[in-house]
């Protein structure tokens, strides 16, 4: 794609040469290329037929072509006519955005306190936050219920978002991240007079923003997704989120492929297009992640 | 302010520390450790939200163990792991593999492999459920009819069921694999393949002897983190089967699906905690034997 891309040590090069001569070798790279993009049309496939479905009328939607004949955006002018996708779009992004701040903030709080200072109970706290991450989020999905139940959260944005403000997964990314800050910089902003919380602020965080993009594309992808907890702690129309109201829109029984299609257009298409823009960034944020992490 | 100035450098650590976990501490002790706690307290108990909770011993894990549907659901949860974690570690891999080797549009093919990441569960299911139908609906079956050959039920066929269920949930998780394999490949020094350049050694040899022996942290990652995947599934086999949930005849219905029946449709609150705790342990223990192989091997 560019040139940075080239330069990235591929162990392409080394391969050919240890695979003998080079007429072969060049049949063999022109094949592999081909049997890779024909691999990755066919990975794609699902959801450009997704949009084109979305795309097409009734009466042509039973046919296999992937280009409509007549494109017609009527699908999407009656799926959004009721106000129901756009209000669930709505609380999703609100939902997403507001726990992804959330985690940003307190993740990487919590993060660089376990990492730069030294206070009693410090393994204890890191040990205790790790092992939660062993805890299924099915465990904890029936006595969230009756929390939320007792105190009034269900079917409410709170009661969606309460169990995913902070994570084990987040911390221990970002404590990993500020292992890399020089503890120089924290002691000679010490000494210029910052306060802690100043420090963290204006120091150390700048010093790990690829690492909290990372997270913020993990978290606002997994709540925009998310189903389960949704699907149980919401139960009005208006509280439902994008995947929760999708569900079930699909269900109803009078309701065509091609306003389903649509629908499901209207929940992927954000994240897609957000990852056609960010592209390289978002990869090197999920290798990040999921080699730290 | 002045008790504050008073306290040594350390002391005024240990107190901005504290500070910036309380909220923090509380947040996980009262949304997670206490949550743990509840829902193994529950399990032991007979519970149906409005009634009395009354304590029952083990009885649920009793009921557990003669239920006949637990069973189903137990072969199910183990085909969803045992089928979906091999499976997409092989297409990963080889992907990767060949994707490495290609430096013609790189980004764009690597592009084609992660976009189904990017996808919503709920979503990418209902695409696949209409792939699955009959004529002259579903995209398979008419591009199977086009060719003469025989319909598939897909769907709707207990034997069917589960694989055009799990196909969809290995395909939304390959493109992060082939990411991750990727960056295994890129971190092994290019040394060893100049060393094995010279030796002469064949591509094969190559790949068995230095990339997947210098992979192998690597493949503990995918092979942990995909089979507590497969283990958890639930999004795609509720979506897939809204009709007739986890059908035809239990056929795909995996342990989260009957969890959430029992506590949010049946109201057995006791039963379907017990059942949390079975999840817990059976994804506790395969976690640790994979490790265990894995590492030492």
């Amino acid at each position: 794609m560019s040139a940075t891309e080239s330069l990235k040590p591929t162990t392409a090069g080394l391969m050919d040469a240890a695979s003998g001569t080079s007429k072969p070798r060049n049949m063999g790279q022109i094949l592999r290329w081909l049997v890779l993009f024909f691999g990755g049309i066919l990975m794609v496939m699902p959801i450009i037929y997704m949009i084109s479905t979305s795309l097409k009328w009734p009466h042509e939607v039973y046919n296999v072509n992937l280009i409509p004949d007549e494109p017609t955006i009527e699908n999407y002018t009656y799926v959004l006519e009721d106000g129901r996708f756009y209000m669930w779009f709505i609380n999703s992004a609100i939902i997403a955005t507001a726990t992804t701040i959330s985690n940003l903030l307190f993740d990487s709080l919590v993060g660089y306190t376990l990492c730069k200072f030294k206070f009693p109970g410090r393994t204890l706290v890191f040990i205790a936050i790790l092992s939660t991450l062993m805890i299924p989020t099915e465990m904890l999905v029936i006595p969230w219920y009756l929390m939320s139940q007792q105190f009034g959260w269900l079917d409410s944005y709170w009661g969606i978002m309460f169990p995913g403000l902070m994570t084990g997964f987040g911390t221990f990314l970002m404590k990993q991240f500020f292992e890399s800050v020089p503890d120089d910089f924290i002691e000679a902003a010490r000494i210029d007079g910052l306060n802690e919380l100043q420090i963290w602020w204006t120091v150390a965080m700048p010093l790990v923003k690829p690492a909290l993009a990372a997270l913020a594309i993990f978290v606002f992808l997994g709540n925009w997704t998310a189903f389960l907890w949704p699907l149980i702690v919401t139960n009005s129309t208006e509280m439902y989120t994008i995947p929760v109201g999708l569900s079930g829109f699909g269900d109803e029984a009078d309701v065509a492929w091609e306003l389903i299609m649509t629908g499901a257009a209207i929940s992927t298409l954000p994240t897609l297009i957000f990852f056609l823009i960010f592209q390289r960034f978002i990869i090197r944020g999920v290798v990040m992640a999921g080699l730290k992490g | 302010m002045s008790f504050y100035r008073n306290l040594t450098i350390r002391q005024k650590q240990i107190l901005w520390a504290w500070a910036f976990l309380a909220l923090p501490v509380l947040f996980y002790t009262v949304i997670r450790f206490y949550p743990t706690g509840n829902a193994i307290l529950i399990s032991f108990q007979d519970w149906n939200l409005l009634g009395a909770r009354t304590w029952v011993g083990w009885e649920n894990y009793i009921k557990l163990w003669h239920d006949e549907v637990f069973w189903v659901v137990f072969r199910n949860t183990f085909a969803y792991l045992l089928l979906g974690t091999p499976i997409s570690l092989l297409i990963s891999f080889v992907i990767a593999y060949h994707l490495d080797k290609v430096r013609f549009a790189h980004g764009f093919l690597r592009m084609l492999y992660f976009l189904p990441f990017m996808t919503s569960a709920v979503a990418m299911a209902w695409v696949w459920r209409w792939f699955y139908q009959g004529v002259p609906i579903g995209l398979f079956n008419n591009v199977l009819a086009g060719f003469g050959i025989a319909q598939i039920e897909f769907l709707g066929s207990t034997e069917t069921a589960l694989p055009s269920v799990l196909a969809p949930a290995i395909w939304a998780g390959l493109g992060f694999q082939v990411i991750i394999f990727m960056a295994g490949l890129r971190a092994i020094p290019t040394s060893y393949y100049e060393a094995a350049r010279i030796d002469g050694v064949g591509w094969f040899t190559i790949l068995t002897q230095i990339t997947i022996p210098l992979l192998r942290s690597t493949i503990v990652f995918i092979v942990v983190f995909s089979s507590i995947g497969f283990l958890r599934i639930f999004d795609h086999v509720f979506n897939m089967t809204t009709n007739n949930p986890g059908g035809p005849l239990n056929s795909t219905k995996p342990l989260v699906l009957m969890i959430y029946d029992t506590a949010f449709n049946s109201f057995d609150m006791g039963y379907a905690a017990a059942q949390t705790v079975v999840l817990f342990l059976i994804l506790l223990v395969v976690s640790l034997i994979q490790l265990r192989l894995l590492r030492s091997t």
